[in-house]
């Protein structure tokens, strides 16, 4: 059987969660991500064809609140947690492009 | 399919669009906290530890938002199923959270159409409940979003709820695509749901554009963004679908990417390319639970919509005898209701319909009263009034709410007898025998002259064809 994971995809996965990880590390947690996967590989060999999809662990739905106005924080001790504000704004390093 | 596909583009090219519409719910707070759901406060003042993504915070889903996204998903005849939400995780400050709390596989609505006024319909492939984005504001580098010195974020707008409806690539002109939007928006203003204004964000349409040869398979799309109005999404699919017939003619390939409309230039931007595989690594969110709604749950919001505007357009056109198409701008006025009670008080529909599309176009229009109005159009198709004089007397009982033989007897607009226009007529010809010779002779040009003669020795009480029909006979005698 292959590898559950490869070092080109913990690399991958490291790049898009923004983890700038050494090439020790890279080796280390190929590792440990495929002993996480080689479990998953246990549970995909049973026969699961009659179970539904399990969306949260618990069996609630429909947990809603009403649509009423609850206090607001207020700004300036917002902005103070923000390590650079500007007229009531947070201010961030510019960003290529628009959101996805 | 849409109809409306007229062959505006060059060798047979054909575009295909789909369109991706975001639309704000009108709710009294966000998606899963407590903050107000309103636009145009101070900056960060709506704001929450849930909104803001802090530590320790959880959302609960707001109930109104639910209902309305059913409310509008049933509008569009989807089937509404259990959904999860998920997480769609990416790198950008417009959501504190590192991710926007969507639904990906098991969306809310699935499966609907919407009706164009010409009859076709829309796909819709899905309509799935998602929260907002904080908007940012580039500073520096001139403004413009790829020379940005730094962003300001107000984060007022994160978590307000959405719904995003995904429309089927069945579009094939840009007109269709227009028609869509504001089929689209009508239904949403009908279930009041959303103020959906384009120009002010509450409604955004992103617009997926390729092109092919017809009956091949779909080409490689672009994806439009930053369409603030119904005429900057017309503009920006033509000047798209013919970048993309220069690119493959001159033997080049399209690159799948985003593109930016700029409404000064006229043309499409590169923002970004998809080919680095966009992997938002979607999961299913667990701080919250699925949402399963009954079939009675669904009962109660049908029986809560009330009739949409492609039911309207064909109960007006059936009871006018005309095609819904013939009706789509009374409905589109929201003077429907007028067409019809006057038309069913007995007024011709042909001119009930053609003042409300002509004339009508007027604040105060709706507080007309059907039965006066249909009184009014009794007298122009009586030969009291002439076309031009029902029109006089329309506006000013839209201004005066007074009645039509009130109006028009004030200003004098009684009908000519044929005795007295006859004499008229005679009078104009002794004076101008000349003319008079002319017009027998077959030059119709005169009849212009004589026409206005007699309108204006009545001022304006005589019917233009009734005076044309008295010159023909007299010409003829």
């Amino acid at each position: 059987m292959s590898a559950p994971i490869s070092r080109d995809e913990v690399a991958h996965v490291a790049n898009l969660a923004r983890l700038q990880l050494t090439d020790d590390e890279l080796d280390h947690f190929t590792d440990q991500l495929g002993a996480v996967l080689e479990h998953a590989r246990d549970v995909a060999a049973l026969d699961t064809s009659d179970v539904p999809p399990t969306a949260h662990p618990y069996e609630l739905t429909n947990v809603l609140r009403p649509d009423e106005v609850r206090p607001t924080l207020d700004r300036d001790e917002v902005m103070a947690q923000a390590p650079a504000s500007e007229d009531g704004m947070f201010r961030v390093p510019p960003v290529l492009g628009e959101a996805p | 399919m849409s109809d409306t596909s007229a062959a505006t583009l060059p060798n047979g090219w054909e575009m295909v669009i789909g369109l991706e519409v975001h639309c704000e719910l009108s709710t009294a707070t966000k998606l899963f906290c407590g903050c107000p759901n309103q636009f145009g406060n101070e900056p960060n003042t709506n704001v929450c530890p849930v909104c803001l993504g802090l530590p320790g915070s959880l959302p609960v889903v707001n109930a109104s938002a639910v209902e309305y996204a059913m409310r509008l998903g049933r509008a569009l005849h989807c089937d509404v199923h259990r959904s999860v939400f998920a997480r769609k995780n990416y790198f950008y400050p417009d959501m504190p959270k590192d991710y926007q709390v969507s639904q990906y596989d098991l969306p809310t609505n699935v499966e609907g159409w919407l009706e164009l006024p010409d009859g076709s319909r829309v796909g819709i492939e899905r309509a799935h409940i998602e929260e907002d984005t904080g908007k940012s504001t580039h500073v520096g580098g001139g403004g413009r979003i790829h020379e940005a010195g730094y962003s300001l974020v107000d984060y007022n707008r994160a978590g307000v709820p959405l719904v995003e409806i995904v429309g089927k690539p069945d579009l094939r002109t840009a007109e269709a695509a227009r028609q869509y939007v504001s089929e689209l928006r009508a239904i949403i203003l009908a279930v009041d749901v959303s103020d959906a204004k384009m120009e002010e964000g509450s409604m955004r349409v992103d617009a997926n554009v390729s092109v092919r040869r017809p009956g091949e398979p779909f080409g490689t799309r672009c994806e439009i963004k930053n369409l603030n109005s119904l005429r900057s999404l017309g503009r920006a699919i033509d000047y798209e679908a013919r970048r993309q017939i220069d690119l493959l003619e001159a033997g080049e390939r399209i690159i799948q990417q985003t593109r930016h409309w700029d409404e000064a230039d006229g043309r499409t931007h590169t923002l970004r390319s998809k080919e680095e595989a966009e992997d938002y690594r979607y999961f299913a969110e667990p701080d919250l639970v699925p949402l399963d709604p009954t079939e009675a749950d669904v009962a109660a919001i049908d029986a809560s919509i009330p009739p949409l505007p492609a039911d309207r357009r064909r109960a007006l056109a059936d009871a006018a005898g005309v095609e819904p198409a013939a009706a789509a701008m009374c409905v589109e006025r929201d003077l429907d209701g007028l067409a019809l009670v006057a038309i069913e008080a007995g007024a011709a529909p042909d001119r009930v319909l053609t003042h409300i599309d002509n004339n009508l176009a007027v604040d105060g229009a709706d507080r007309l009263a059907p039965a006066l109005f249909a009184r009014l159009v009794g007298m122009e198709t009586g030969g009291e009034l002439t076309a031009t004089q029902a029109k006089t007397v329309l506006a000013d009982m839209v201004e005066t709410g007074r009645s039509p033989e009130e109006i028009a007897a004030e200003r004098g607009f009684e009908a000519m007898d044929t005795g007295a226009l006859e004499g008229i007529v005679d009078e104009l010809i002794a004076e101008h025998s000349d003319e008079w010779a002319s017009f027998c002779d077959g030059n119709q040009k005169v009849a212009g002259f004589f026409v206005g003669a007699v309108m204006k020795a009545t001022k304006g009480q005589a019917d233009g064809k009734a005076v044309t029909a008295l010159l023909r006979q007299k010409a003829e005698a």
